[in-house]
């Protein structure tokens, strides 16, 4: 296996007097597409806003490239080189498409030859460039949040739901988009509802159920197996079509 | 335009967007510009001044409210801290420019002091609990300068004198400008026109520049800002100083045009709900609403009565009931209310951001 660029040691997250992780161990290696699943209320999202520091681990340690990230604060976090897309397109909505990348370079300034990468992922981008994020369309969005995250290249993405409320069509160019996030050596965690998209993405995967992982191995495998599909996810047959 | 235009490097490339809010806005210019020319007498130029720095003032607030989503109810506080800083130097010293000097610079640490002092603080804390800390925090500033009599004044307040140069009885030159004697009354309303337009081009750039970009990003979701990098506290701290900072450049300005100053004409709590109404009507999160939202509120506090007074008669000389008494110069503050219900009902976005919709 790969070296891992995050680990998770038991790590559990209250917010309030709910116990919303028990306990979470959870390995990212590294250049690799890591899938996060699970039924709706597995504790996915909290666990990536409790790696961004968003929400503090009560017990328990998150290791980024070696380094305890536990305790730290979230802007520490995302200066560590950890870049965050969460759920419902994480946009600036009164910003317009240009000033969001910039809000994300760190130096203030987009390499060109990256944005030109970015404009051939997303080519909608290059056309409402200096339009208000605001008036996009739902899969715009998508595209800017996740654009956003990659216009400097980051040690890690943590992608929450990309897929969540886009059309077919929209969600196979998203498809292709991480494919050539991919092939850039790109390590990603990615949290997904859709398991045609987890299957076509994936390296390695990570079941959570109750704020557990229930499962852990490669993508394949789970892909292949319905009947653990089944057990983990309460996938029928359907869903594979 | 191109960036390279001088219009767009005044502007900071934040153009108003339409071209009613450009002539508008022009308007607006040329006749503060021109004002002791084009309306001659006491009142009209003390309309024009007053505008000047609620102008400043008012765009000071919304740097906090419209483009940082912070309430603040100690924007007086600082507008009184500019307006004391100038009165006990003024007061206590030879009035020179150098005393004058030295109280702005006093006031403009001890504003910002105070402001990074609050923002550090409280603005870890929900919004809601910033607001009140500010209240009672600027509650018990109106409070000291009340009890301090020695120093403030007390609820008499301060009169004193300004530098020579702008005393009434000061005159640049021995014969009448476009029929306009140009005394030190006139010069004290171009210093404060001046300082107030510098102040105003400052503010858009701030606006503009990367820094004004993070605030508008915290405003609008301070988590996702800082799933950026940005330390939020950091930030809002910095932008309740610049606003501080501003606002206790607009006391300094107003002090030096009224030559008192009083707890009355700094530190009332009318004032906070007057900058508030200005941002609301012209629009929040956008520097240019401040113009209009103050023009149009001290045009209208100062004239509406006179204007409901003639007009009151007019209906009374025509011999129509009723009307002559609810237009009567008494009740215009019931239709200053009424205008500002009506033109939050019908430009909630403020006057700026409608003119640019109907453009749109």
């Amino acid at each position: 296996m790969k070296d891992a660029i995050l680990r998770l040691d038991g790590v559990h997250t209250h917010i309030g007097q709910y116990h919303i992780l028990h306990g979470i161990d959870l390995v990212v290696p590294r250049g690799q597409l890591t899938m996060l699943l699970g039924r709706n209320g597995a504790g996915k999202t909290t666990t990536l806003r409790t790696i961004m520091g968003l929400w503090q681990a009560s017990k328990g340690h998150v290791h980024f490239d070696g380094r305890d990230i536990t305790k730290l604060s979230t802007p520490d976090i995302a200066q560590a080189g950890i870049a965050y897309v969460p759920e419902n397109m994480g946009i600036f909505a009164d910003l317009t498409v240009r000033e969001n990348m910039i809000l994300a370079a760190r130096n203030g300034e987009i390499d060109p030859k990256r944005l030109k990468w970015i404009f051939g992922l997303f080519p909608a981008l290059e056309k409402f460039w200096s339009l208000a994020a605001g008036t996009l369309s739902g899969g715009q969005k998508q595209m800017l949040a996740i654009a956003r995250a990659i216009v400097e290249p980051r040690e890690l993405l943590l992608i929450d739901e990309p897929t969540k409320g886009l059309a077919p069509a929209i969600i196979m160019n998203m498809i292709q988009a991480f494919r050539e996030l991919k092939s850039t050596g790109a390590t990603i965690l990615l949290v997904e509802q859709n398991f045609m998209a987890a299957r076509l993405l994936g390296d390695s995967v990570a079941v959570m159920d109750d704020g557990r992982v229930v499962h852990r191995g490669a993508m394949a495998e789970l892909a292949e197996d319905t009947t653990l599909q089944q057990k983990l996810l309460g996938l029928s047959m359907d869903a594979h079509q | 335009m191109l960036p390279n235009n001088p219009i767009h490097s005044i502007l900071s490339g934040d153009y108003p967007r339409s071209k009613a809010l450009s002539v508008a806005l022009v308007i607006v210019l040329v006749s503060l510009a021109f004002a002791p020319f084009l309306f001659p007498g006491s009142q009209p130029l003390n309309v024009a001044a007053k505008i000047c720095v609620f102008v400043i003032l008012v765009a000071s607030y919304d740097l906090l409210l419209g483009y940082t989503g912070i309430v603040s109810f100690a924007h007086t506080m600082f507008y009184g801290i500019g307006g004391y800083g100038v009165a006990i130097a003024m007061y206590n010293f030879n009035a020179g420019w150098g005393a004058l000097g030295l109280g702005v610079l006093a006031a403009l640490v001890l504003a910002m002091l105070l402001a990074l002092l609050i923002g550090l603080f409280s603005l870890r804390v929900r919004a809601i609990f910033f607001a009140m800390i500010t209240l009672a925090v600027a509650s018990a500033f109106a409070i000291l300068a009340s009890q301090l009599n020695e120093i403030t004044g007390g609820e008499d307040g301060r009169s004193y004198r300004i530098p020579e140069m702008l005393r009434p009885a000061f005159r640049l030159f021995d014969e009448p400008v476009l029929g306009v004697m140009i005394n030190g009354r006139i010069l004290t309303y171009y210093l404060i026109f001046f300082a107030a337009l510098i102040l105003f081009l400052l503010a858009l750039r701030v606006v503009n520049s990367p820094f004004g970009r993070v605030l508008q990003a915290i405003r609008e979701n301070d988590f996702r800002a800082e799933a950026l990098g940005y330390r939020v506290v950091v930030y809002r701290s910095i932008a309740n100083c610049l606003s501080a900072g501003m606002a206790t450049l607009a006391g300094v300005l107003m002090a030096l045009w009224l030559r008192y100053t009083g707890p009355d004409t700094t530190l009332s709590f009318a004032i906070m709900i007057d900058i508030l109404l200005m941002v609301v009507i012209g629009g929040m999160g956008t520097l240019y609403g401040a113009v209009l939202g103050a023009t149009i509120f001290i045009l209208a506090q100062n004239y509406l009565q006179v204007l409901m007074g003639q007009f009151s008669g007019m209906l009374e000389a025509a011999g129509i009931p009723l009307l002559p008494g609810l237009f009567h110069a008494d009740r215009w503050l019931l239709w200053l209310g009424i205008l500002f219900v009506l033109s939050v009902y019908f430009f909630p976005v403020g006057i700026v951001g409608k003119l640019r919709q109907m453009k749109s």
